[in-house]
């Protein structure tokens, strides 16, 4: 068997595995699907009180956050779902290349993230009457892949904290996806925020995403007419993803100096 | 290449937080707010191909450490590992390649089937899935586990169980080195019986090596070429048990420890 396809078949194991656990923690997944729903719900209804254009804003934003967290999140929390689960060593032994093991948890993220969105959308469609005539699809689907590659990238550099610390890391990713909420643009345009923080703004890939998303789907702008911020979205990801992967290995090799893979830590 | 793993003076060493009432060390109590200890001090080891080689000790003499030293988890404050002349810092992955681990806590997504388990560590490993399968059930059958039971959750499955699960799964990926770490611990008699039999019988068949950390000096004794008996990092004695216990005249492996450690194994444990 050559290397490349030993890799990728390990790399469809995280994926498959993962897939496992979403059916057997069924129960979960349905609780934190009807969360998300009855909060883009609650978030399209505040809009209902402002007028039909905002509704679509919000839902939009509510549609997008939910994809780019749930990408951020199953990044991040990998290590800590294995070292809760007491496989970290297993997986960390395993003669695989971290980049396919973080390759195969990235493309369970996307596959997932998908499907949760297209759930949501669903269900927003059920009780909005959702005008997307205007909607360049196509020009949104490249935008969700470009941005993908940035969070993927956020994903790996946050995933190092429950790495080096087994027990404030995971804690320390909930605090880094909190702020991408306030500071991105999600529910409100940036320029409402408090001048100082809007630094945090600009740095935040989310923003371009939730900006350029809009403007396809509630304008139906081409990719030609945005060409500047996706240029800016993809510099940013193939710039964040071999970081991630850089800091990554600097903190696993911490992590073995320190002895910091045990399943208690 | 006959030796199968090489370690040459290893050292390792944890830092942990100093309990709350515990002076700081250094000038005006402003050292480390760390405690060092030595987990693995100095060992030199040395193991054949096609050897088993059981190290012994009380809870944290360092056996863990060594293991997870060998098998890449850890990385040595000073020294140098091989296996099979591969250095494990700068050659981690083709060493992973070689070895597989069992340790003391069977380490499953507790939720998924027996099967789910196995067929992710094929897809690591690199086994086809039928081959894994056919394997799996083969080793699994032979310790006396249930057919049905493989697409059980590993939650339901007894400590036993598990462990049986844990030892097919290291197994079935055929490795040429064989890190065991107390893998017979919770088992019940007849089960340990039939785990031990394995191991001679996988080292007969493909020549593997074993690395076997146990608390069972009767294990250590009826299936290990060699013991190494190891008390706060340290070897104290490496021999075959026959000459450990020629060494200090002593009728058992609980002897050859107690004369060489200068305590008993029960209150160290």
């Amino acid at each position: 068997m050559s290397q490349a396809i030993f890799e990728l078949k390990a790399c469809y194991g995280f994926v498959e595995r993962n897939f496992n656990l979403v059916k057997r923690y069924l129960g979960w997944e349905i609780v934190f699907l009807v969360y998300n729903i009855v909060n883009a719900l609650t978030i399209g209804f505040i809009g209902v009180t402002q007028g039909k254009d905002k509704v679509l804003y919000l839902v939009v934003g509510a549609m997008i956050w939910g994809f780019l967290s749930i990408l951020f999140h199953e990044v991040s929390e990998s290590v800590s779902w294995e070292r809760w689960e007491g496989t970290i060593e297993y997986t960390f032994m395993a003669p695989v290349h971290r980049f396919t093991h973080l390759g195969g948890m990235c493309l369970y993220a996307i596959g997932y993230g998908i499907i949760r969105t297209v759930v949501l959308l669903l269900a927003v469609a059920l009780f909005f009457n959702l005008s997307l005539q205007n909607a360049n699809f196509g020009a949104a689907l490249v935008i969700l892949v470009v941005s993908s590659l940035s969070f993927i990238g956020l994903g790996l550099m946050a995933a190092v904290l429950p790495l080096m610390s087994p027990e404030k890391g995971s804690q320390a990713t909930h605090i880094f996806q909190a702020v991408l909420l306030l500071v991105s643009g999600v529910y409100y345009e940036i320029s409402v925020l408090p001048r100082w923080i809007r630094p945090l703004s600009v740095v935040s890939p989310a923003t371009y995403t939730l900006r350029a998303m809009r403007a396809a789907l509630l304008k139906g702008s081409s990719l030609g007419q945005m060409w500047d911020t996706l240029l800016f979205l993809l510099i940013i990801g193939l710039l964040f993803i071999p970081l991630g992967l850089f800091i990554f290995n600097l903190a696993e090799t911490y992590a073995k100096k320190t002895g910091k893979l045990k399943r208690s830590g | 290449m006959n030796l199968a793993i090489n370690c040459q003076g290893i050292t390792k060493f944890f830092y942990e937080k100093r309990p709350g009432g515990e002076p700081r060390k250094g000038l005006f109590g402003w050292g480390s707010r760390k405690k060092r200890t030595v987990a693995v001090n100095s060992l030199n080891l040395e193991v054949n191909r096609g050897e088993i080689l059981g190290v012994v000790g009380p809870n944290g003499s360092g056996k863990s450490t060594l293991v997870r030293l060998i098998s890449t988890l850890l990385l040595p404050d000073t020294g140098q590992i091989e296996v099979f002349g591969l250095d494990v810092v700068k050659q981690g992955l083709k060493v992973r390649r070689m070895i597989n681990r069992v340790s003391v806590d069977a380490a499953f997504f507790k939720k998924l089937s027996c099967w789910e388990n196995l067929s992710y560590a094929a897809r690591l490993y690199g086994v086809p899935i039928k081959e894994a399968k056919g394997r799996a059930r083969e080793i699994l059958q032979r310790f006396g586990f249930q057919k049905g039971k493989i697409n059980q959750p590993m939650e339901n499955l007894s400590r036993g169980m598990q462990q049986m699960v844990a030892i097919a799964r290291a197994f079935f990926t055929s490795p040429v080195l064989l890190l065991l770490d107390e893998p017979t611990t919770g088992l019940d008699p007849k089960s340990k019986r039939q785990v031990q039999e394995f191991i001679l019988q996988v080292r007969e068949d493909h020549n593997s090596t074993v690395l076997l950390t146990t608390h069972d000096m009767d294990e250590a004794e009826k299936i290990c070429d060699r013991v190494a008996i190891i008390d706060r990092g340290r070897f104290v004695a490496l021999d075959t048990p026959q000459n450990l216990k020629l060494m200090v005249k002593g009728k058992s492996l609980e002897d050859v420890f107690m004369e060489l450690t200068g305590k008993g194994w029960e209150e160290e444990e």
